[in-house]
C-alpha cells in the first residue's frame, strides 16, 4: 500500500500507526514536500483481516516473535508458555526493569507477558538504557509501533 | 482526474505486505530444512482413530531410533498430544518454542497446551463477522507451529490434520516439498467415500499418496477365539485399488492397547514412512 500527495505528485511517508484498542486500526502519512498529513481509519473487519493474516500494516520494526500470532489470538491458558529466554548469567547485563514499570507489565495477559518483556528488553539493550521505566515504555510503543502493549 | 498506478510511484512500500506473507514461509522453509520428511495424516470424515495412528505411528518410529515430531493440526479437537503423555507449558526461547516432549521422545506441539480443559478453540477480538477469517487463523496458527517451534533434527515430522481436506491445502501451501500423506479409514463404506474425497484432494494439491490404513478393521472375539469384523465394507483395500497405493495395514480393534503399545503394524507403517523399507518386517 502507497499513499501519493496529489499536490505533489510524491510519495507520502509513514509516520505512525495506532492501534485504540477498539479493533481498529489508524496510520498517519506525511508528503514529504509540503508536509501534508492524512490518516488512513480502518474499520474492524480491515484490521481483523490484515490481522488473521499475521502481517503489519506499516511494516516490522522487530523480529516476529515465537508464536507470536497465537500467544495474541488464541483466547487460552494463562500458563501455556513458559518464558525461558533470560539465559543463565545475563541478568548483569539486562536492563534492570523499575517497580512502576513491572507494576505496568503485570497488567499484560500472562500469555504474551514474556514476548512484551522481551520486546522492551531489546529495546533497551539496543539503546544503551539501564532502566526500563513507564516513560522508556512509552517511547517503545511509539517508535515500534506496539500499541496495546 | 488522474494520477499514478502503484507500480507507476517507485518508492518503496513501507507496509510490504506480500514481503511479510513471503517472510513467513521462508520461516516455515529454514525451519523444516532440519526435517527430512513431513508427513500429513488425513482421514475423510472425524472418529476413525486418525490421531491414533498418528501417536502409535510416531512412538513406533521413535522406538526405532528415529527422531519423531507431531503437529497436532486439528487445532479444535486436539487429542495427540494426551494420547501421547505430552503436556504443557511450552517453553520459549530465543530459537523458538520447544515442543513438548511425549512417550518414546516424540515432539509435540498442540493446541491443546493452549486451551483451558474442555474449552473450545476461540480467538480474541473482535468477535464480529469472526466467520469470514477463522480460516486464515487457523492456517497462521498452523504456520506458526510449522516454523516457530525449535523442532530440531527430525527424521519424521507427523501433522495430524483435521478431517476432511481443508487442512490440505494450508499445508501444501506453507510446506511445498511435503513428502506425502498417510490416509486413515474405517472398513466402512460411508468412510472410504468420505476418505476418497481427502485422497482426490491430496492429489490435486500434488502430493504424493503415502498408503492407506484401514483403522478398527475388526477385533479378536476371546469366547469364540476368531477375528470378526467390526464394520460392514473393504474400505481399505478399495481405497488402495481405486489410487493405486499401498494399504499399509489392517488394524484391528485392540481394547487393552494404547498408542504406544508395540505392534508389527505400527513398525510397519513407521518404516513406510521413514523410507525404510528393509525394516518394514522388523
Amino acid at each position: 500500500m502507497k499513499f501519493l500527495c496529489l499536490t505533489c505528485d510524491e510519495q507520502m511517508q509513514f509516520r505512525e500507526r495506532q492501534e485504540p484498542g477498539d479493533g481498529t486500526f489508524a496510520a498517519s502519512f506525511t508528503c514529504p514536500s509540503c508536509g501534508h498529513e492524512v490518516a488512513m481509519l480502518a474499520n474492524p473487519v480491515e484490521t481483523q483481516l490484515v490481522g488473521a493474516l499475521g502481517v503489519k500494516i506499516g511494516g516490522r520494526e522487530l523480529d516476529e516473535q515465537p508464536m507470536e500470532f497465537v500467544r495474541r489470538n488464541v483466547v487460552g491458558r494463562d500458563d501455556a508458555f513458559a518464558d525461558a529466554t533470560e539465559p543463565p548469567g545475563a541478568s548483569g547485563r539486562r536492563p534492570a526493569w523499575s517497580e512502576a514499570a513491572e507494576e505496568r507489565l503485570a497488567r499484560v495477559p500472562n500469555f504474551v507477558r514474556g514476548m512484551v518483556k522481551k520486546i522492551y528488553g531489546e529495546y533497551a539493550l539496543e539503546r544503551g538504557i539501564a532502566e526500563i521505566t513507564p516513560e522508556v515504555m512509552d517511547r517503545a510503543r511509539t517508535e515500534l509501533g506496539l500499541e496495546g502493549m | 482526474m488522474s494520477f499514478r498506478t502503484y507500480f507507476d510511484v517507485p518508492g518503496a512500500d513501507r507496509s510490504g505486505l506480500g514481503d511479510q506473507v513471503a517472510a513467513q514461509r521462508e520461516r516455515v522453509a529454514r525451519r523444516l530444512a532440519s526435517v527430512a520428511r513431513v508427513v500429513a495424516v488425513v482421514s475423510g470424515k472425524g472418529g476413525v482413530g486418525k490421531s491414533y495412528v498418528s501417536a502409535a505411528v510416531a512412538a513406533a518410529a521413535a522406538r526405532h531410533d528415529a527422531a519423531v515430531g507431531v503437529v497436532d493440526a486439528d487445532l479444535k479437537s486436539p487429542t495427540v498430544a494426551r494420547m501421547l503423555g505430552a503436556a504443557g507449558p511450552l517453553a520459549v526461547t530465543d530459537d523458538g518454542v520447544v515442543p513438548a516432549s511425549g512417550a518414546e521422545g516424540v515432539r509435540v506441539v498442540s493446541s491443546d497446551f493452549l486451551l483451558a480443559d474442555g474449552r473450545p478453540l476461540a480467538w480474541r477480538e473482535p468477535e464480529g463477522d469472526r466467520f469470514v477469517w477463522r480460516g486464515a487463523l487457523e492456517a497462521a496458527a498452523l504456520r506458526e507451529f510449522l516454523g516457530d517451534v525449535a523442532w530440531g533434527k527430525l527424521d519424521l515430522l507427523l501433522v495430524d490434520l483435521p478431517p476432511g481436506a481443508d487442512g490440505v491445502s494450508d499445508l501444501a501451501a506453507l510446506v511445498p516439498l511435503l513428502s506425502g500423506a498417510l490416509a486413515v479409514t474405517l472398513p466402512s463404506d460411508e468412510s472410504g467415500r468420505s476418505v476418497a474425497r481427502t485422497m482426490h484432494a491430496l492429489r490435486d494439491a500434488g502430493i504424493p499418496l503415502l498408503g492407506v490404513v484401514e483403522n478398527m478393521s475388526g477385533y479378536h472375539c476371546d469366547a469364540c477365539r476368531e477375528d470378526r469384523p467390526l464394520f460392514a465394507g473393504n474400505a481399505g483395500e478399495t481405497l488402495a485399488d481405486a489410487f493405486r497405493v499401498r494399504l499399509l495395514a489392517r488394524v484391528p480393534f485392540d481394547r487393552a492397547a494404547s498408542p504406544t503399545t508395540p505392534s508389527d503394524a505400527w513398525d510397519l507403517i513407521a518404516a513406510a514412512l521413514l523410507g525404510r523399507p528393509g525394516e518394514e518386517a522388523s
